[in-house]
């Protein structure tokens, strides 16, 4: 990690209540990120986006948001009402999420959609903005920016989508950028492409990355850090490329559950769930105290 | 046990036929299990489809188990082959009980003895009673996808079809699956054609694997090649670095090359 951290997070909770008392979806959890790529790994329900959603103040209501410290720079994230947050996100801290069909617009071209966070942010003209997204599609090298800004979310293929939504979240500047399985719908090849264009970005511009994601082999090579979740809480933190030597007995499960080229086995060890990892934990993930 | 001759499939016509399969020509030997892996729109899915029967092929001929099959398939064929599909969320009817789903194969295909088959087979997969009278928004994903090969079992097919059977799935129940698919290939002798684009998921089950593309079969390879690296087309060979960059303890910096 380099430099004072961009965000850090003490003790968040995230709680809903439910017929028998609260559930808690996101527990314990601690860490602070830096100029850094940061990586959350677990399974469906381990808490993982529910974190990321937290963070960008996204927790619909009944459920709560509790955490001792959330700080983004010098910017209380606990005591930000839904206006601020409103301002915040985007500008400051940006989300890109699994499928862009599903959070572009359909009915408005990728370009003016590009254009319109430019404006919202910045009360820029139209004109200006769209000289801003042209370039933003360009850096995310968009061959042929003109065109493609005129085109629908429907006219566009998944990586190029994609490649839309990272402009789209950059182009206010955003100090952090959260990548909740941002290749999940994409295939292997384009995969790589978006995640390198994402990685050059983040790294021009010395912002954080948080990459949310279940795929512990994407996480591992391409993250510095990576932090392991289980039922709310983070059970493991390690340098991504230490994660094949990670010791708790979950990491290490779901590392020898996958399958693997070159080395068949008859049968896969599978994962024994032991009920002692639902205990609460000391808060750990690298947060300095 | 599956033998496809020159297949090819075209959907729509005249300038706007797009041609998905083109010519793809294989052979799946009784109790083998083959793979196709492309990335997406590569035809491997069309392909299985085609062998399903689920659509119809235009020129070529698939032979099942020594017979080859006009597009419509007469009964005893269906019974023979059976598919598990991808999303055991959209794959199984959300209205029917457990117990009715695996109900209605036997009931077409006139097998009688309904209640022995339905607690066999659920025992097969690893489900127990309590979940025979669940619906599916009651189960889990992988229970859920237990459920749709234990439809697919009901029939005692001699082959299975697998379209992308765990990318769905949860990395723990995964494995899961995979187990149960291997388990079953042993002890019932079944011959499976596997569609994926996982290689690594590939090569776990399968002995050998075709490389499909835009509607061809590029190369035929196994496993073991796939593994040391020993292939020869040149798409094939970038699809192993795509997926091989991603191996735990790879530095970062090769992928952002």
């Amino acid at each position: 990690m380099t430099g004072p951290p961009l965000l850090e997070v003490r003790n968040l909770r995230v709680v809903y209540p439910g017929d028998d008392g609260d559930v808690h979806a996101v527990r314990n959890v601690s860490f602070s990120l830096g100029r850094e790529r940061l990586g959350i790994v677990g399974e469906s329900g381990s808490g993982k986006s529910t974190a990321g959603r937290a963070i960008m103040g996204l927790i619909p209501r009944p459920g709560r948001v509790e955490a001792d410290v959330m700080r983004l720079g010098e910017t209380d994230l606990t005591r930000l009402d839904e206006r601020e947050f409103r301002r915040l996100r985007g500008k400051r801290i940006a989300m890109v999420l699994q499928d862009p069909k599903f959070s572009l617009d359909p009915v408005m071209t990728v370009g003016k959609q590009i254009a319109e966070t430019h404006r919202y942010h910045f009360g820029s003209s139209w004109k200006a903005a769209r000289i801003a997204a042209l370039e933003m599609l360009e850096a995310v090298h968009i061959r042929d920016p003109e065109r493609v800004y005129a085109l629908y979310a429907h006219q566009v293929s998944g990586g190029m989508g994609q490649r839309v939504m990272i402009a789209m979240m950059l182009i206010a500047g955003p100090e952090i950028l959260i990548a909740d399985e941002p290749t999940s719908a994409l295939d292997v090849s384009v995969q790589q492409q978006v995640l390198a264009i994402m990685d050059e970005m983040v790294r021009s511009r010395g912002m954080g990355l948080i990459l949310i994601s279940h795929n512990l082999r994407l996480v591992s090579s391409f993250c510095d850090r990576v932090l392991v979740m289980y039922a709310g809480q983070i059970v493991e933190s390690c340098r991504a490329d230490r994660l094949h030597a990670a010791t708790h007995p979950y990491t290490r499960g779901l590392l020898a559950a996958l399958p693997e080229l070159g080395n068949r086995r008859t049968e896969l060890p599978q994962l024994r769930r032991d009920p002692e990892w639902l205990a609460d934990l000391p808060a750990i993930g690298g947060a300095a105290s | 046990m599956i033998e496809l001759d020159r297949v090819s499939v075209t959907f729509g016509s005249g300038q706007t036929a797009l041609r998905a399969a083109h010519e793809v020509s294989f052979r799946v030997a009784p109790g083998e299990a083959f793979g196709l892996v492309g990335e997406s729109g590569s035809g491997k899915s069309t392909v299985l489809r085609a062998v399903a029967g689920l659509i119809p092929h235009a020129e070529g001929t698939i032979t099942i188990d020594g017979r080859a099959v006009p597009n419509r398939r007469p009964r005893e064929t269906r019974k023979i082959i059976q598919m598990v599909f991808q999303d055991p969320y959209g794959s199984l009817h959300p209205n029917q009980t457990v117990d009715q789903t695996l109900s209605a194969p036997i009931a077409i295909h006139r097998l009688g003895d309904t209640e022995r088959r339905i607690v066999a087979a659920l025992a097969e997969v690893g489900l127990g009673r309590e979940h025979r009278y669940r619906y599916p928004h009651q189960l889990s994903g992988g229970q859920r996808q237990r459920v749709a090969i234990a439809r697919a079992l009901i029939l005692e097919p001699r082959a299975l079809l697998l379209d992308e059977p765990t990318s769905a799935l949860d990395v723990s129940v995964q494995a899961e699956i995979l187990n149960l698919l291997t388990r079953l290939r042993r002890d019932h002798g079944l011959t499976m054609l596997m569609v994926s684009h996982d290689l690594a998921v590939i090569a776990h089950i399968c002995d050998r694997i075709g490389v499909m593309r835009g509607g061809r079969l590029l190369e035929m390879t196994t496993a073991a090649a796939m593994a040391e690296g020993r292939v020869s087309d040149p798409y094939s060979q970038q699809l192993l670095r795509a997926n091989q960059t991603l191996d735990p303890g790879a530095p970062a910096e090769d992928i952002v090359a």
